[in-house]
């Protein structure tokens, strides 16, 4: 009994979320629609008793469990503790949106949860396999969300080309493994880097492999060339889909790509480096061109996206410790400043109506000050301009480039983000120069309105003083490599 | 009590007086909102004298020092301190921040808190650019500040704001961008630092000093602004209201020149000397060139933006002619610019609120209507040509006598400023002022009410104060030039 209890003592997180997970189905078949905050309020307690657990167990340094296929380590801590807090923070935004839609169903918890799970599973996860797993369950859950509103033709043609484009991403990823596998003999992350520090004769295959794993990464994080999906996806999804699918997944791909490319393939980082400056350099450029030209807001957001990760695989590229925390700290402000744009959306929206495009923030410093204030903050975050934490975001990454010697990136890098400013500058200009197009009462429920002051509050905050941050983001990555 | 934190407050004082604006609200209460704005504004002043009675003018060590970490990650400090270049800017923007809430007390209507707030943080973010001893503080201000200005701008400005706005705004962007980079790779030339004075000792390469030349040129260089990223200026300044063209001009484009004294000029040394032939062409085509640019202009804000580049261009050719006298000379002539330019400002402001109109074809006559307003505006504008015995003057005569020592056709061409700057400045005047009064509305016109008068009346006080009797000004900054002059002299090639 004790050794079963060891054995899975460091999954107990894990195991928590999937037993809530199993109990909310069977309670929800038996919810009429007036019991449903029951799921709700279910959801939330398993979301913090799994950060109970987390905390409680935290790991200083890194225990591999499961035979070697699960990690606890403090970059996986740290990283479950951010992904609780987005997801409840996701909920509470999309409650009232849901609800209005016919969408507040046991279905949305059951598979935010389970997307929860499959997230935690891939911070953890020190194996192949079990990287494979956790991305599975995390993208099945996300393509059902995407299509959760079915008689909506948009959402189900955007769930369509995300499972499609999905699957072979995974399957790109698969077929770089193999090839992995075939060079050094073993899936777990830690004998992958062994062996290849060993050296291998074995290169063709191998940067093949490589090739492969960063083909399917990059689908995931949506960096060009392999972004097609992403502003389908985020603009058909509904409005709180597209807020779940911008937050906590990217930290968990940020994770993904560290452990694979970070871990176990770290004496290769020659190969994959070059790689990824392609990747990051296109990412920058198309995402930020692109946004320019969008007049829906979900879309812009895309585009955006699709620029930010390319900044944060700046900081993976330098393939340095100072670089992954760089990256961290980067993906953990983007889905922090995420979560507050696509929250505002959530928030101006009501029944029969999305707040999507953008002449929907015209004149909304008239309609709201306080939101037009938050947003404000957000949009110059995402711009990355000082005070707010998006600036240090791009300051960290920047100088984990301008360590390893390329100062001509950092110089591309600032020269896309100040194109990608003007469309952030724009949003502040709907909202603060324009008179309002809707006049309508804003009608957001106070916890959401709570939840959005302190989103944007954080931005602030952390602006000002961004060192607990950094440290953690420091401290996560500098014990578990 | 805090005495050790004078900097501090003098920061933080603005800005959480413009939180408190803030809060105030809707329209509704506009009234409390104006006097808390004045209140914060003043006590942002009376918190900054100590800065004028307690400094050592006899020391070029910075002063009213403090320092506690920030981001220990990184070694970034809260690193505060002012020596005897910054000490004077942070003065005037504390004093200007106050004629701009008074005169903003009428005049704006709409949204009056969001207005007071913006311009109370922007001054806090701008005296802490001033007093910033740390680079990524510095940025922090230095981009901050941008926030509230490109709302000044959009929300309250003329027609073409929004162009205007972003136009101001990218372009400055532009320019700090780069010099980010910049400031990350002496972070790590200087061994992971990001203290200016540290940075001031750093050995560097000649390339390396070339390249972040250019890139700190242009971050400083489009706020001067210099020719030729001058064109986001007149743009801003016309669309700007009232007190967002005294702030840009008085003290915004101080913060351009400033960083030339507190970074490219000690930092880069050798690339300074090498690449100085290009500094002061581009100055001299600001002297020279956007002199007669402001001889043809019909709008009266463009023309004072115009010949705002033309004296700032007088600001960076002091700089570069690597002497005492000319850095003094431009000192001076920033702080003089930012009362000139401020009174100019202000005056036109005036007439605009009465008449509506920029252009100069829609005045004529004025001195009948107004007489008050008439001497106040002739005082201003003389100061602006640079007439002796006013603050234009002893810059600009201390300028060209350095420039004569360096090279005598760069004193030539600049002296060209005293016919220009006549020219424009007093055809300008006699076509608003004199003559009979053509435009019926003009008949209309009252004189300068008490509000106006004690805007009007400090600033003529200051200049001619300035004019007569400059010496306090120039012993406050003079160790620190030389102490600057002496540093840049020496190379920091490896």
């Amino acid at each position: 009994m004790s050794d079963f209890l060891t054995l899975f003592a460091p999954a107990l997180p894990e195991i928590f979320v999937l037993a809530m997970v199993s109990l909310i189905l069977v309670i929800d078949a038996a919810l009429d629609d007036s019991k449903r905050y029951i799921a709700y309020v279910l959801s939330l307690a398993t979301v913090v008793g799994a950060a109970f657990l987390t905390a409680r167990d935290f790991s200083a340094m890194p225990v591999l469990a499961l035979g070697g296929l699960f990690v606890d380590d403090p970059l996986a801590d740290v990283l479950k503790l951010f992904l609780y807090l987005s997801v409840a923070v996701v909920m509470v935004y999309s409650r009232d949106y849901l609800r209005q839609r016919g969408l507040y169903k046991g279905e949305f918890f059951v598979l935010a949860l389970f997307a929860l799970l499959g997230m935690m599973v891939m911070v953890s996860a020190s194996h192949f396999l079990t990287l494979y797993l956790g991305l599975e369950l995390l993208s099945l859950s996300l393509y059902a969300m995407v299509a959760l509103q079915r008689d909506s033709s948009v959402a189900t043609e955007a769930a369509m080309k995300y499972f499609v484009l999905g699957a072979l991403a995974s399957g790109m990823l698969l077929y770089g493994m193999s090839m992995v596998y075939g060079v050094t003999g073993s899936l777990a992350l830690g004998d992958i880097a062994q062996n290849l520090t060993d050296g291998t004769d074995l290169r063709i295959p191998l940067v093949f492999g490589i090739v492969f794993i960063v083909a399917g990464l990059a689908f995931k994080l949506g960096a060009v060339p392999f972004h097609m999906w992403v502003p389908d996806v985020y603009h058909g999804a509904p409005t709180a889909m597209t807020l779940f699918i911008g937050t906590a997944p990217k930290i968990a791909a940020f994770a993904f790509v560290v452990r694979i490319l970070g871990q176990g393939l770290e004496s290769q980082v020659a190969e994959w480096r070059d790689m990824l400056v392609i990747l990051a350099v296109l990412s920058m450029a198309v995402g930020n061109l692109a946004a320019i030209a969008q007049s829906n807001l979900k879309r812009m957001f895309a585009y955006s996206t699709i620029s930010h990760m390319g900044f944060m695989l700046l900081g993976i590229l330098a393939g340095s410790q100072n670089g992954y925390g760089s990256a961290m700290f980067y993906v953990l402000v983007y889905a922090l400043m995420s979560a507050g744009g696509f929250g505002m959306i959530l928030l101006l929206s009501r029944a029969g109506f999305e707040a999507d495009q953008l002449d929907d923030f015209k004149g909304l410093n008239r309609r709201s000050p306080w939101l037009a204030f938050l947003m404000l903050l957000l949009m110059f975050s995402m711009a990355g301009v000082p005070p707010t934490v998006g600036f240090y975001a791009k300051l960290v990454v920047l100088q984990a480039v301008v360590e390893i010697g390329y100062v001509w990136l950092a110089v591309a890098a600032v020269l896309f983000s100040l194109i990608g400013a003007f469309y952030y500058l724009r949003i502040v200009k709907l909202m603060y120069f324009d008179a309002p197009h809707d006049t309508e009462a804003i009608s957001a429920c106070p916890d959401a309105r709570v939840i959005m002051s302190a989103n944007g509050l954080a931005v602030l905050a952390l602006g000002i003083l961004p060192q607990p941050l950094m440290a953690v983001c420091v401290y996560a990555v500098g014990a578990s490599f | 009590m805090f005495g050790q934190s004078i900097l501090s407050l003098v920061i933080w004082v603005p800005i959480l007086a413009g939180v408190a604006v803030l809060a105030t609200g809707s329209d509704r209460n506009a009234a409390l909102a104006r006097w808390i704005a004045l209140a914060g504004a003043l006590l942002g002043f009376i918190v900054a004298i100590p800065l004028v009675t307690g400094f050592d003018t006899s020391t070029s060590a910075m002063q009213f020092v403090e320092k506690a970490a920030w981001i220990p990650a990184f070694n970034v400090h809260y690193h505060l301190g002012v020596d005897g270049i910054s000490m004077p800017l942070i003065l005037l923007n504390s004093f200007i921040t106050v004629l701009v809430v008074i005169a903003g007390w009428q005049v704006i209507q709409d949204k009056v808190a969001q207005y007071m707030a913006a311009f109370l943080i922007m001054s806090g973010l701008i005296n802490g650019v001033f007093a910033a001893l740390d680079g990524i503080l510095f940025y922090v201000f230095f981009e901050g500040m941008l926030i509230p200005l490109y709302l000044i701008v959009g929300v309250w400005g003329g027609p073409n704001r929004v162009y205007a706005a972003f136009k101001f705004f990218l372009y400055t962007l532009l320019g700090s961008l780069l010099m980010l980079v910049s400031m990350v790779y002496l972070y790590f030339q200087s061994g992971g630092s990001f203290d200016i004075q540290t940075w001031h000792t750093t050995t560097l390469g000649m390339t390396a000093q070339t390249l972040m030349f250019f890139s700190f040129l242009l971050a400083f260089g489009v706020k001067v602004p210099m020719w030729p990223v001058h064109t986001w200026l007149p743009d801003a300044h016309v669309e700007a209201p009232t007190g967002g063209s005294v702030v840009l001009a008085a003290i915004t484009l101080k913060v351009g020149a400033y960083g030339f004294l507190r970074f490219i000029l000690p930092i880069l040394p050798d690339a300074s000397h090498e690449l100085s032939w290009f500094v002061i062409a581009l100055s001299l085509i600001a002297v020279a060139y956007i002199g007669l640019v402001a001889l043809v202009q019909a709008d009266m804000k463009k023309l004072i933006a115009y010949s705002s580049i033309a004296h700032m261009g007088f600001v960076t050719l002091g700089f570069f002619m690597f002497s005492p006298l000319g850095a003094e000379g431009g000192l001076v002539q920033m702080i003089s610019h930012g009362f000139v330019s401020a009174a100019l400002f202000l005056c036109i402001g005036v007439m605009y609120d009465r008449l509506h109109s920029r252009q100069i074809k829609d005045y004529g006559g004025l001195v009948n209507k107004m007489p008050v307003f008439a001497a106040f505006f002739m005082l201003f504008a003389m100061a602006n040509a640079g007439l002796p015995a006013t603050s234009g003057f002893v810059g600009e005569f201390m300028v060209i006598l350095a420039a004569t020592k360096v090279n005598f056709w760069f004193a030539f061409v600049a002296a060209t400023t005293l016919i220009l700057g006549a020219a424009y400045t007093l055809w300008m005047y006699k076509r608003v002022v004199f003559g009979n009064v053509t435009n019926p509305h003009v008949e209309e016109m009252r004189d300068v009410n008490a509000r106006e008068i004690l805007i009007l009346g400090v600033l003529a006080v200051c200049v001619l104060a300035m004019g007569l009797y400059p010496k306090p000004f120039t012993d406050v900054m003079h160790v620190s030039v030389v102490d600057l002059l002496a540093h840049v002299a020496q190379s920091k090639l490896p």
